[in-house]
């Protein structure tokens, strides 16, 4: 029964014409690997507090001016000419889309 | 009479302290950065312990440590740009300042009286005192096109009481002296390549090299001969090659350099470059796991320990110096983030972030030996650094 409601529920939603992001949200489990690596592996360069490092800080004021979209791209292609890389090989345009919220939303403590 | 009481007093009180603290050497001791938690562990490396847990040390996602000459202190360079001064015989903090706005290493100078620290933020190298942290020297960098100054990067100290340091954001390598701390002199070569990310000097204190993110090759500086200026090493290699994404910078210090050769991470590639130190040329790649982020030699060069970047960081790999072959690929687990051996070089420590312990391996059976807790680990630093030049 639970599978079938998990299967009948995007489904539903779609079919509803609620917005696929909210859909496509990560998993629990997910979101606590994105966290990781956003405070571990991004933190290698952007401070593990994401207050900076060799790459600019991450706090909701200095990403004011940006868009989720623009961040989540900046996430998945990298900055040419910069040592940001892609990270697309990694995450699916969903995840990069919500780790660009939780920046905005101010994750960086 | 009075006299007597009085040294009774004292003497009572010289034990109080000295019943928390440890009466010994500290030539076996050293400590690993928990980066998440902002604290270090003590290590004794002869009883595979750790003997204190030291906390409060601020924003530790990258830091380093350099020692005291008398191997008690330990200075810690922690990201936030707190610089703390460490009694590990103790396991308390002696003083704690925060001295810049983010910062990313130091080093203590050939005399040991003073620490040196580089910043990001706001640019510039700043010099304390190593007995008190009380502010010696302010030296600030030059300023970038958007009016902030310069990131530097890549500082140590050299002989002749000197502080030697790379600026990221204005491609410069700059000497500074402190023989008259008063005074401190520097030195400025300017042009010396783009986004020069790290640098080292070698262990006899004559070259200084910066690694260049935005182009091939490697800066050097004589100096023996500053005047001849920085010339450029390995200015071919990697021309025309497409570089993989960097995930993490790989990290100059402690280049390893066996008999002759040197050998060190390449810069988005899978590989360890090897350099005839007498000439400077590339005589050969070794092909490994993933980018390298430290190439360690094991102190008597023999063998060279290599971990990797995200997402190859779960394996270190030990390469043979003399055949360059790879001897052992160790799946050590993922966050293995440092390698530091013991002063002999019998066993390495790798820190395993991820599984939150060190893992300590015998080198020559690369054998795992033991293993002691620590959370989020990363750095380790032994103290026998205190007495190398460029650590």
């Amino acid at each position: 029964m639970a599978r079938i409601r998990l299967i009948l529920l995007p489904l539903l939603l779609s079919m509803t014409g609620l917005s696929l992001a909210s859909a496509a949200e990560p998993t629990p489990g997910r979101q606590a690997e994105l966290i990781h690596l956003l405070r571990h592996d991004c933190g290698s360069c952007h401070g593990m507090r994401l207050q900076g490092g060799l790459g600019p800080p991450l706090t909701p004021d200095r990403l004011e001016t940006l868009s989720s979209e623009q961040l989540s791209a900046t996430i998945l292609h990298g900055r040419p000419g910069t040592p940001m890389p892609p990270w697309r090989p990694f995450l699916t345009r969903e995840e990069a889309l919500w780790l660009a919220r939780q920046l905005k939303g101010g994750v960086a403590r | 009479m009075r006299a007597l009481l009085l040294s009774l007093l004292l003497l009572l009180q010289g034990a109080a302290t000295a019943a928390d603290c440890e009466l010994r050497g500290t030539g076996d001791l050293g400590l690993v950065i928990e980066r998440a938690s902002g604290s270090l562990q003590v290590l004794d490396t002869t009883t595979h312990r750790a003997l204190f847990r030291v906390e409060g040390l601020g924003d530790l996602s990258h830091a380093s440590a350099v020692y005291s000459r008398d191997e008690r202190y330990a200075y810690i360079f922690g990201r936030d740009g707190g610089l703390t001064k460490v009694d590990i015989l103790c396991g308390r903090v002696v003083k704690r300042i925060v001295q810049g706005g983010n910062s990313i290493g130091g080093a203590i100078s050939q005399d040991g009286r003073l620490v040196a620290v580089s910043n990001y933020e706001p640019g510039g190298v700043k010099v304390f005192s190593a007995e008190d942290l009380s502010l010696v020297a302010d030296i600030p960098a030059t300023r970038t096109d958007k009016g902030k100054g310069s990131k530097t990067v890549g500082l140590v100290d050299a002989p002749g009481q000197r502080f030697v340091f790379s600026l990221y954001d204005t491609g410069e390598i700059w000497i500074l002296g402190m023989k008259d701390p008063a005074h401190p002199k520097l030195t400025k070569f300017t042009g010396i390549g783009r986004l020069p990310y790290d640098g080292l000097v070698t262990p006899d204190g004559r070259h200084y090299i910066a690694g260049l993110f935005g182009e091939d090759g490697l800066a050097m500086l004589d100096l023996w001969h500053p005047e001849k200026g920085v010339r450029r090493i390995l200015d071919h290699y990697g021309k025309g090659e497409q570089k993989l994404p960097v995930y993490k910078m790989p990290h100059l210090e402690g280049w390893a350099i066996a008999g002759d050769r040197a050998f060190f991470p390449a810069v988005g590639r899978h590989e360890v470059l090897v350099m005839d130190m007498e000439n400077w040329q590339e005589v050969g790649r070794i092909p490994v796991h993933g980018q390298p982020v430290f190439v360690m030699a094991r102190p008597d060069g023999r063998q060279l320990w290599v971990n990797f970047a995200f997402p190859n960081n779960d394996t270190v790999q030990v390469i043979d110096s003399e055949s360059l072959e790879i001897i052992k690929t160790l799946k050590t687990g993922k966050g293995t983030l440092h390698m530091e051996f013991t002063p002999r070089g019998e066993e390495v420590w790798i820190s395993v972030r991820d599984k939150d312990e060190i893992q300590i391996y015998d080198t020559d059976t690369q054998a795992l030996k033991g293993r002691i807790p620590a959370k989020k680990p990363s750095g380790i630093f032994f103290t026998d650094r205190a007495h190398k030049t460029g650590l």
